[in-house]
């Protein structure tokens, strides 16, 4: 599917990538980690046809440089922060679809799913959206057509938990019909999305592994936590998780999207004197 | 075709909201207003009064605005696009470069010579109303002499942003241009020549490449056909061109090349790295 052929990008004397050879296949969820500098977004680039660069990049045989069209006609693209556009949201909608084919109505039903209303800011200025609403945007576009690979940046950075477990499932939708392409400095930030991990350092490959991929992209996890006494900033915290009080805020239950869980105990470790008693068990669906 | 007008309709809505337009607008509408706020159709310079007095003035005055704002805002607005991420995104979508860039060019063209037409049709209906006389055939060369001075600008200003990868050095290197062009105008060349330094042939070739130079004595040759304010060297015009073929070659040869600038820029953009 994606081939990576000796692949080198230097900068005036600085090489940010070193020889890449990497193969991925239809389906594989890959998460593409390494800290700054590593070479991850160079990389990005030259799979987009974005960077001029030795050796060979190619997708399904084709060439992102030479056949651009046809490439990223394909390639659903999320980056990490996104770009200050002043066309209102409408026009950005419309853009996307008319050069990528597609119904506009699929973009804007699929920001719908991941919880933004697009009615009341068609006219407003996509800079002016809050962070949140942007990344919601960006993926509504790059899922709203046939890509068959994903390349995402940090995609769910800026998202509420309600809006990652709906992107979960519409990642899951696609899990057998694209590969994906996930970018992240940190591995536990990605790690239940995908199966198999790629680590850049220095512009090299420095791990290449497959890892369990046990973690449903749609399963849910039922969870109730017990604290010793009510304290405002985990309640506030529980809260923007949807968990409800069952207990004068003492006992708190509510569902975690299966690939958030480590995202979920995460913030719960920052409470974890309060807690006495916690339970995750995962629900049937 | 389609991702030529998809681009170039991206571009002016993103020039409509961008606050250089606002501004740009604003100059050249005021220009008008305030040329006919203070009577100028009523004054008499040469022989010139009404509406051809008006817009002689006009073309003057846009010649020493419109090139440095054009070109700032070109190398501005493309370089900043480029630095903010801008192009990254949009250009991980469908879009053949080529499309690209001449859809901006198309784009960017339509937003800074339409307001700059606008004001001088808005004179043109003014006068109307006062019962003014219209001379078409100035107003006809004036918005062709316009149409090439954007072109040309626009050329030059998308070349220097296909080479500069930052902001400040495509500001600094469209600047840079401007002041060279200024600095080759016939007052100084006129210097240059009296203290003997460059034969005459050089400077009035040098006047003949520099863009600028030429839309002066363009429309000065509206206003003076003989041009006698230029002195010896408009016999090496006349005599060269004729009135007539001076005039075309006011237009043809700044459009070849903003159009030549704008295609060396594009070449130069297909062959690096885009964002």
């Amino acid at each position: 599917m994606i081939r990576f052929d000796k692949v080198s990008k230097t900068f005036k004397r600085a090489r940010v990538l070193d020889g890449i050879d990497l193969e991925i296949g239809l389906s594989e969820r890959v998460a593409l980690i390494g800290s700054n500098g590593a070479g991850k977004t160079t990389l990005i680039r030259c799979l987009l046809g974005e960077y001029t660069h030795d050796g060979s990049v190619t997708i399904e045989g084709q060439q992102p440089r030479k056949d651009r069209n046809g490439v990223l006609a394909k390639i659903g693209f999320v980056p990490q922060l996104p770009p200050p556009l002043k066309m209102p949201v409408g026009q950005l909608i419309g853009f996307a679809a008319g050069l990528c084919d597609t119904d506009p109505q699929r973009i804007l039903d699929l920001a719908g799913r991941l919880g933004l209303d697009t009615a009341p800011i068609m006219d407003r200025q996509f800079v002016r959206l809050s962070g949140g609403m942007k990344q919601k945007l960006l993926i509504a576009i790059a899922l709203g057509r046939e890509a068959r690979v994903l390349v995402m940046d940090e995609p769910a950075a800026n998202l509420d938990p309600e809006a990652r477990k709906i992107f979960f499932e519409l990642l899951a939708e696609r899990a057998e019909s694209a590969t994906m392409l996930i970018s992240s400095h940190r591995l536990n930030e990605v790690s239940s999305l995908v199966n198999r991990v790629i680590e850049l350092d220095l512009g090299k490959v420095v791990l290449d592994d497959r890892v369990a991929d046990d973690i449903s992209l749609t399963g849910l996890l039922n969870c109730r936590i017990v604290v010793k006494r009510a304290e405002p900033a985990l309640a506030k915290a529980l809260g923007s998780w949807n968990f409800a009080d069952r207990g004068g805020g003492l006992e708190w239950h509510g569902t975690v999207a299966g690939p958030d869980r480590l995202r979920f105990l995460g913030m719960t470790s920052r409470y974890v004197a309060l807690i006495s008693d916690m339970s995750m068990t995962e629900a049937d669906r | 075709m389609k991702q030529l007008w998809l681009t170039a309709k991206l571009d002016i809505v993103e020039s409509l909201r961008a606050r250089w337009f606002l501004i740009y607008s604003l100059v050249f509408g005021g220009i008008v207003a305030l040329l006919f706020l203070f009577g100028l159709t009523e004054s008499r310079v040469l022989g010139f009064i009404g509406l051809s007095r008006l817009l002689v003035t006009y073309i003057q005055l846009t010649m020493a605005i419109l090139p440095i704002f054009v070109l700032i805002t070109t190398v501005r607005s493309v370089a900043g696009d480029r630095e903010a991420g801008v192009y990254e995104y949009l250009l991980s979508l469908p879009v053949s470069l080529s499309a690209w860039f001449w859809g901006k060019i198309t784009g960017r063209y339509l937003v800074i010579f339409l307001p700059v037409f606008a004001a001088m049709v808005g004179a043109v209906v003014i006068a109307l109303v006062r019962d003014i006389e219209v001379p078409w055939a100035m107003f006809g060369y004036y918005t062709a002499l316009l149409a090439a001075m954007c072109a040309c600008f626009l050329g030059i200003g998308m070349l220097i942003s296909s080479f500069a990868r930052s902001t400040d050095m495509a500001q600094g290197a469209a600047f840079l241009v401007w002041l060279t062009l200024l600095l080759f105008l016939d007052l100084i060349l006129l210097g240059v020549m009296i203290q003997g330094k460059v034969s005459p042939e050089t400077a009035v070739a040098i006047a003949l490449a520099n863009p600028l130079q030429v839309f002066r004595t363009a429309a000065l040759s509206l206003f003076d056909p003989q041009l006698i304010v230029l002195g010896p060297s408009a016999f090496v015009i006349l005599d060269n061109f004729g009135a007539t073929g001076y005039q075309a070659f006011a237009l043809a040869y700044p459009a070849i090349l903003g159009l030549l600038c704008a295609s060396i820029g594009y070449l130069v953009f297909r062959k690096g790295d885009l964002p």
